[in-house]
């Protein structure tokens, strides 16, 4: 009777802390969402009422060259934002880690950690904009730059040639993104037990074979990392805003940005609802597995 | 990311960072410390190297936003400047009516890192120390809640602003953030609260202390250091965001500061120092704030992003 009742006290009472958090998510997150989803079935100018139009969004999408544009777009700004960077970041981290840190302290390695982690502080658009004025054609620092160094063949109109403005933006991500991997990592690696590494380096492992070490041993962080940004990249708006507007053509057209236009430029609005819940049911599967691959391997190194 | 950065902070006191310091002192102790030999040197050239290349961007446009217009249309970007003028930046900031946005942008985030970690402490609270039956479905619904494509939610959102008369005000966008960045708070929050000491919780119940008295009393107080890394977070996070406010915030006078700098940029008659001083000061504010917050950030972002 008494142990019932210390029971209760203890574990009940706690769903009026819950309710108010869960009614607000539900309004404020929910109930658009699943109207986005309902209005993805209709057609609808945003004036008026939707009507019923079932499929007839998702089969314009999949014959709509643009979208399958953006998408293939996507892949290679993922490239950019989450390969790219992790597999630098990686080497940076490995570098200030195990040559830096040990020869020259830590005051060298915190300097270049911090240096290398700037950008990451801006909001992307600022990014943007300092970039979309370096690479501007006229009175930009790059162009200026190369036509400085007597290579005025090089200099282009970056982000306005079909060829060099989405290789431009993904080079602009990268700058960005960087930082993110290489402070995660810098972390990760400072739970190796410095003796393991030691270890290696007395039996003759060569650097290659030390990083491939590393590499193993803080694959937690690379998979949280690569979920992160992966996820982040398939949401990128910003920096397409200011710098092309997806242009030239469809060269930099990105899915969230064609479902900007969509929704606020032509009057699509149920076309842009489709479009952004396909995005939404890939974010949500990488999300998934994202989860799973973390509890896998978690059980894999308790298992260990 | 950035919210881009959802990265968990699983613990609640993170430890003391044991990383390069402790490697040193270790080395030192044992005089192991590696030789600086050539290829040592070069490597650190190099790195420096690439940290100054990285960096060189906000070189450039620092530079270029303290010039005046002709000296720029003379010399050219790469020129240092020879007489330095804050006239251009000021003329940018009475024409967009910076310290108009830099207020919106303090408003919306001050207000969103306040009242999201408000939002998240009673669910992570009931999450973390009540552990309610079918908390991981609970746990779901908020990450999910983060996750989701603001894409997604933006027509309806938009739609009901408007609806209700929220539209163009700078409490719509406080009201979305809150409860996107909360949800993610709840998430976070909730594992940290996982590992609070069940002793102190049992005791003060057993003792006959109300759940309401338990959070407000034992759990926040106890809490507090990782309430603030939660509340800077928020706070950069929002003042970072761009496309909600983008949709929601049309009028000049309520928007905020990403938003002003990338219409600026926009308008065919910003010139390119103007442009210049519109980059320097849409992202002078991020640097301070990393300075100031910088042990809070990099703490946050990297503590525990594995549990």
């Amino acid at each position: 009777m008494q142990k019932r009742r210390v029971s209760k006290v203890l574990h009940q009472g706690y769903g009026p802390f819950l309710l108010p958090g869960l009614l607000l998510v539900g309004l404020v997150v929910g109930v658009p969402f699943l109207t986005n989803v309902v209005v993805s079935f209709t057609r609808w100018t945003g004036v008026g009422w939707p009507r019923f139009a079932g499929l007839a969004n998702y089969r314009r999408a999949l014959a709509d060259s643009t979208f399958w544009a953006s998408f293939q777009n996507n892949l290679i700004l993922i490239l950019a934002v989450t390969v790219i960077p992790t597999l630098l970041g990686l080497v940076v981290a490995m570098v200030l880690y195990d040559t830096v840190a040990r020869r020259f302290g830590a005051g060298a390695v915190s300097v270049l950690k911090a240096g290398l982690y700037v950008p990451q502080v801006l909001p992307v658009v600022v990014a943007g904009i300092v970039w979309g004025w370096i690479l501007d054609p006229g009175g930009g620092a790059l162009n200026a730059l190369l036509r400085a160094a007597g290579l005025s063949g090089l200099a282009r109109s970056w982000l306005g040639d079909p060829a060099t403005a989405l290789p431009s933006v993904g080079g602009i991500m990268v700058w960005f993104q960087l930082g993110y991997p290489l402070v995660i990592f810098m972390a990760a690696v400072q739970r190796i037990d410095p003796q393991i590494l030691e270890a290696a380096e007395l039996d003759g492992a060569r650097w290659r074979h030390r990083f491939h070490l590393v590499t193993h041993l803080i694959r937690p962080e690379i998979l949280v990392v690569v979920l992160t940004t992966t996820i982040y990249a398939l949401k990128l708006f910003g920096p397409i805003y200011v710098l092309t507007r997806g242009g030239p053509g469809t060269a930099t057209i990105v899915p969230s940005y064609f479902a900007y236009q969509a929704f606020f430029e032509r009057a699509q609005v149920g076309y842009g609802a489709a479009i952004t819940t396909l995005m939404t049911v890939i974010i949500l599967a990488l999300t998934a597995f994202f989860i799973r691959a973390q509890h896998h391997q978690e059980r894999a190194m308790e298992g260990r | 990311m950035k919210a881009r950065k959802a990265i968990p902070v699983n613990e609640p006191q993170p430890a003391p960072e044991p990383g390069v310091g402790a490697l040193r002192a270790r080395g030192s102790v044992r005089s192991r410390r590696g030789r600086r030999n050539l290829t040592a040197w070069t490597v650190l050239l190099v790195l420096f190297l690439f940290m100054g290349l990285v960096l060189s961007p906000f070189l450039v446009v620092a530079m270029n936003a303290v010039k005046s217009a002709t000296e720029y249309s003379n010399l050219g970007p790469l020129a240092l400047p020879r007489h330095l003028t804050l006239e251009v930046i000021q003329r940018f900031w009475e024409r967009v009516d910076f310290s108009g946005k830099l207020w919106n942008s303090f408003v919306i985030s001050g207000s969103v890192a306040v009242l999201a970690t408000l939002f998240a402490l009673p669910s992570a609270f009931a999450l973390g120390i009540g552990r309610l039956r079918g908390r991981a479905a609970y746990l779901v619904v908020f990450i999910v809640a983060n996750t989701l494509p603001h894409e997604a939610l933006a027509y309806p959102i938009y739609t009901f602003a408007k609806a209700l008369g929220l539209y163009d005000t700078r409490l719509s966008v406080v009201i979305v953030f809150t409860v996107i960045q909360g949800a993610f708070g709840t998430y976070l929050l909730s594992s940290v609260l996982s590992a609070f000491p069940r002793e102190l919780v049992e005791a003060a119940l057993v003792d006959g202390c109300s759940k309401l008295q338990l959070l407000v009393r034992i759990v926040t107080p106890v809490s507090l250091p990782t309430l603030a890394v939660l509340f800077t977070f928020f706070f950069i996070w929002t003042w970072n965001e761009f496309f909600l406010p983008l949709i929601l915030l049309v009028s000049d006078a309520r928007q905020t500061v990403p938003i002003a700098v990338s219409v600026a940029q926009g308008q065919h008659n910003v010139d390119a120092t103007m442009a210049s001083a519109s980059a320097l000061l849409g992202f002078l504010p991020c640097i301070a704030f990393f300075l100031l917050f910088q042990r809070t950030l990099t703490r946050g972002v990297t503590a525990g992003s594995v549990k």
